[in-house]
């Protein structure tokens, strides 16, 4: 289990702290620590394995864990300081998971409602019997989005659905412009690559065979893989278009 | 040879089934005792391999359906084969496993390679007869219980009536008759309406041992909940609530984490059940809802690693518990191959090693110590010298006998009473 670009702070060996300095240093120390425990929760209810569906109860535990970070930051007046701080200030990393906690705490405030996505929430309960063709090319079209974040309830809520995969999106955007090509080739391996080709998503071509995240590049994509900045570009043009496409839908 | 997923005795205790993280299942069986070898106590040896099963596909959500079987249960003998229920993430099968040590043989309009006779070259009848044959043990899969769980199946009960059993996933407890597969009742549903609004899963889940009625299951968030199934047919409403108020100085981010509970067990006497959670093992009356009457701690030296332990997700290990025959003694596993035993009555506590490495066939394991700081001592461990990625998950104790089996990773350990 990696996490990429997350400072190690824990809150372990805090009783080590001597009792004086503790009083001057603890409280920023704790927010710092609060903060990297909330990166890397983020982290992780994002990055699961596609393939079989993940742990219900990790995910809910997370989740769970992340919403108290947050009211607590909320309490503390943290939020609003983060909120109107501007970019250049703290590391890159920790100013997208910030913004993404902002956009879901924000769509959670006001309730949003896609169209497209609201009768889907019933239609996707494990019901088999799906018979409108339409409904099945949504299904598909939602699993593209599951294939790059990975909390398995939100499947029955696509709102949250569509705001956490966009923070997924804006994620890799920003820090793509940021990071070195090889970095990129690591963070596309993430995504399946089946995604790319929406044609073969929507037609439901999974094959009946165990996929590695390697393999699945191998499958659905050419085998050229995106080692150049011009080809992610590109590759990220595809991706754009497709979250048009689901959005619109 | 693959990662045990799951470990159980069978009701006499003649039997040992283990399931895999590949889809089978096998079963152990104990030798008869001879009075030749008295120091060689029934040991128990490979009775039956079976694959129970196989990875799916599920095409609506795209996602692969794990063929590791999550949990047995072994059903009370009623004739002379055996009948156990093995489940998966999805599916709960109920095997049968029979013994066949005899053939018929001379019959009449067959010879013995199978090749039909002419009648008409028959002058003589004769009556077939039964004769000994290598002893051959077969797997049966009599009944599949599918498509009645959105989630992870993560318990399988088998009821006291031993007509019913049940099956519970993250969100759901199905009620099932074992003779019928295309139904289930639905007796427990924590779904909400709105899953945003989900912060609590089902974790696992029995029925009492002798109240046909009566069943628990634990959450996530540390309760345990009490059904009656005679109050209605959802059980939604508890007949009683356990859970223990949470000791506010020692509350962080994880509280809630570590609260979750892996396994419940109900005692053999039925009066108490046991909950496993993260750092300890608690025994609760049934009387008594507010607090547990017994708590022990299986590794509190973790309890300053917690952020660590979050972070290569080892604090969402999923250890079970057991109790022994007599219910005086629990046990549960930790890492480091390392296994726990607590005497509830004399309230000694011994830990000890499941590895080839630290101890040599039939001899007395020696119990293992981990130092928690300062100056180590010659036998014992640091915590931050242990082994994470060797974990105690699954453990079983024999019905009436002091034999545990112990999994540790893809190994099975058997352990027994010394003998005087």
């Amino acid at each position: 289990m990696f996490v990429r670009g997350l400072k190690r702070k824990c809150f372990d060996g805090e009783e080590d702290i001597d009792g004086t300095l503790a009083g001057i240093k603890a409280i920023p120390s704790y927010n710092l620590q609060r903060q990297s425990l909330l990166d890397m929760s983020l982290v992780k209810l994002q990055l699961c394995h596609m393939l079989v569906e993940p742990n219900l109860c990790r995910s809910v535990l997370i989740a769970n864990t992340v919403r108290q970070i947050q009211e607590e930051m909320t309490q503390d007046g943290t939020w609003q300081m983060i909120n109107t701080q501007s970019t250049g200030q703290a590391s890159l990393d920790r100013l997208v998971s910030t913004d993404i906690l902002c956009r879901s705490s924000r769509e959670q405030a006001e309730g949003k409602h896609v169209a497209g996505y609201s009768t889907f929430n019933k239609d996707f309960e494990g019901d088999q019997a799906q018979d409108s063709s339409e409904t099945m090319s949504t299904a598909s079209s939602v699993q593209a989005l599951r294939n790059l974040q990975s909390n398995v309830w939100e499947m029955e809520n696509p709102q949250e659905n569509k705001g956490n995969f966009q923070k997924s999106l804006d994620q890799i955007f920003e820090t793509l412009e940021n990071r070195s090509p090889n970095s990129v080739e690591d963070l596309f391996s993430e995504v399946d690559n089946s995604y790319y080709d929406l044609d073969t998503m929507l037609t439901g071509m999974m094959s009946n065979t165990k996929m590695g995240h390697c393999d699945g590049l191998e499958t659905f994509s050419s085998p050229t893989t995106t080692t150049s900045n011009s080809n992610c570009k590109s590759d990220l043009n595809e991706l754009d278009h497709i979250v048009e496409i689901l959005v619109e839908s | 040879a693959d990662i045990i997923s799951t470990v159980e005795f069978n009701h006499t205790g003649e039997l040992l089934a283990t399931g895999d993280k590949g889809g089978r299942v096998v079963i152990f069986q104990r030798e008869q005792e001879s009075k030749n070898q008295p120091h060689r106590r029934g040991e128990y040896n490979v009775y039956s391999t079976f694959q129970s099963h196989e990875p799916e596909f599920d095409y609506l959500k795209s996602l692969e359906i794990e063929e590791k079987i999550n949990k047995i249960r072994w059903l009370p003998q009623q004739n002379a084969a055996y009948f156990l229920l093995s489940t998966n993430d999805k599916t709960v099968k109920l095997w049968k496993v029979s013994e066949r040590d005899k053939r018929p043989e001379g019959y009449n309009l067959k010879d013995e390679d199978g090749r039909l006779r002419d009648p008409s070259m028959i002058t003589v009848l004769r009556v077939p007869v039964l004769r000994p044959m290598d002893l051959m043990v077969e797997a049966t899969p009599r009944r599949v219980f599918a498509n009645a769980h959105t989630y992870h199946i993560n318990s399988i009960s088998v009821n006291s009536d031993y007509e019913t059993y049940m099956s519970a996933d993250d969100l759901r407890i199905n009620l099932w008759n074992f003779e019928i597969t295309n139904q289930s009742f639905n007796i427990v549903d924590i779904k909400p309406a709105n899953m945003e609004e989900l912060t609590e899963v089902i974790t696992a889940a029995e029925f009492h041992p002798h109240h046909c009625n009566t069943f628990v299951y634990s959450s996530s968030k540390g309760t345990i909940r009490l059904c009656d199934m005679r109050a209605s047919a959802l059980c939604d409403r508890h007949a009683k609530f356990f859970e223990e108020p949470e000791d506010p100085s020692n509350r962080s981010f994880f509280s809630e984490i570590i609260s979750s509970i892996s396994d419940v067990k109900f005692s053999h006497s039925g009066r108490y059940i046991m909950t496993r959670d993260y750092l300890t093992i608690k025994v609760w009356d049934l009387n008594m809802e507010n607090r547990p009457i017994e708590t022990y701690q299986v590794h509190d030296y973790l309890r300053s690693k917690l952020c660590s332990l979050y972070e290569n997700d080892c604090i969402f290990d999923k250890f079970e518990c057991v109790w022994n025959g007599s219910d005086s003694v629990i046990m549960t596993g930790s890492y480091n191959n390392f296994f726990r035993m607590f005497d509830r009555n004399t309230k000694r506590d011994v830990t000890l090693e499941a590895s080839r490495e630290n101890s040599k066939p039939r001899a007395i394991l020696k119990p293992r110590k981990v130092c928690v700081g300062g100056k180590r001592r010659k036998d014992e461990i640091s915590v931050d010298s242990l082994d994470f990625s060797k974990k105690i998950l699954h453990t079983a104790w024999h019905p009436s006998e002091n034999i545990i089996a112990v999994a540790a990773t893809n190994n099975l350990y058997i352990f027994q009473d010394k003998v005087n």
